[in-house]
């Protein structure tokens, strides 16, 4: 569950889609893409089989710890970790939270600068689609039809106005009659 | 470290007895606005429109506009 909705969210996500749209964008994508070793870009390709770290606020226990490698001094630490606590010190129990962790709630709460590149985004490709529309009225359109000529509007308000279309309250009842003007 | 227990009982009917008597009375009020401002007003410009209506001098206005099929302006 982690690795299918922290794709996008987490960090591995952004590395592994920079792979993939690597693959897609370079020619000899069929060759690159059999082996990871020539993209500069990604260290490491993350096995997703397997179950995955992500930092999400609603996941407060991912499917496996942060670290797993760890050396000797994590060795002992973790050995240190199956007596009682109360022996342990706050910085091994720092250091246990920062094996298992990689980011704190108050971490990952931090706020950034993301939604200034999202309307950014935004708006020049509305800016683009913009030109395109532009390009395409002048270009694309067919002829407008005759019966958007102003002669020809002025010449349908009057018929209306000549049945009497909606004399209650819309239309006809704007007009006034007697003066041959607008009320 | 010792919080007091949280409630674990009767949230739904906590939240319908706060919530339940004010959506009734916004309900009451918004259809009571929608009445004064929308319908009573509409029903007197109906009633305001047919008291001084003349069908026939309608009629003949709207004839002699010309938009008539089965009548043509009394001049033709």
């Amino acid at each position: 569950m982690c690795q299918m909705l922290g794709l996008t969210a987490g960090r591995f996500g952004t590395r592994f889609l920079g792979r993939r749209v690597m693959a897609l964008v370079t020619p000899s994508s069929a060759t690159m893409a059999s082996h990871g070793h020539g993209h500069a870009d990604v260290s490491e390709i993350a096995d997703m089989s397997k179950p995955m770290y992500c930092d999400r606020m609603d996941t407060p226990l991912p499917d496996r710890a942060y670290k797993d490698e760890l050396n000797a001094a994590d060795k002992t630490l973790k050995e240190k970790e199956k007596g009682p606590w109360n022996q342990l010190t706050k910085e091994e129990k720092i250091a246990l939270y920062r094996l298992m962790f990689r980011k704190t709630y108050p971490e990952m709460k931090q706020k950034t600068d993301e939604w200034k590149t999202v309307m950014g985004g935004i708006f020049i490709f509305l800016g683009l689609t913009g030109l395109l529309v532009w390009w395409q009225s002048i270009y694309v359109y067919p002829a407008q039809p005759r019966t958007f000529d102003s002669e020809w509007q002025a010449k349908q308000i009057q018929r209306m106005l000549d049945m009497r279309v909606n004399p209650v309250e819309g239309l006809a009842s704007k007009w006034d009659y007697e003066k041959g003007q607008w009320k | 470290m010792s919080l007091p227990k949280p409630v674990m009982r009767g949230l739904l009917g906590r939240r319908l007895r706060f919530h339940l008597p004010i959506a009734f009375a916004l309900s009451i009020v918004a259809a009571a606005a929608f009445k004064y401002t929308v319908t009573e007003p509409r029903k007197q410009a109906y009633a305001d429109f047919y008291k001084q209506y003349d069908a026939v001098k309608e009629f003949n206005a709207m004839r002699e506009a010309g938009i008539f099929e089965s009548v043509r302006p009394s001049g033709e």
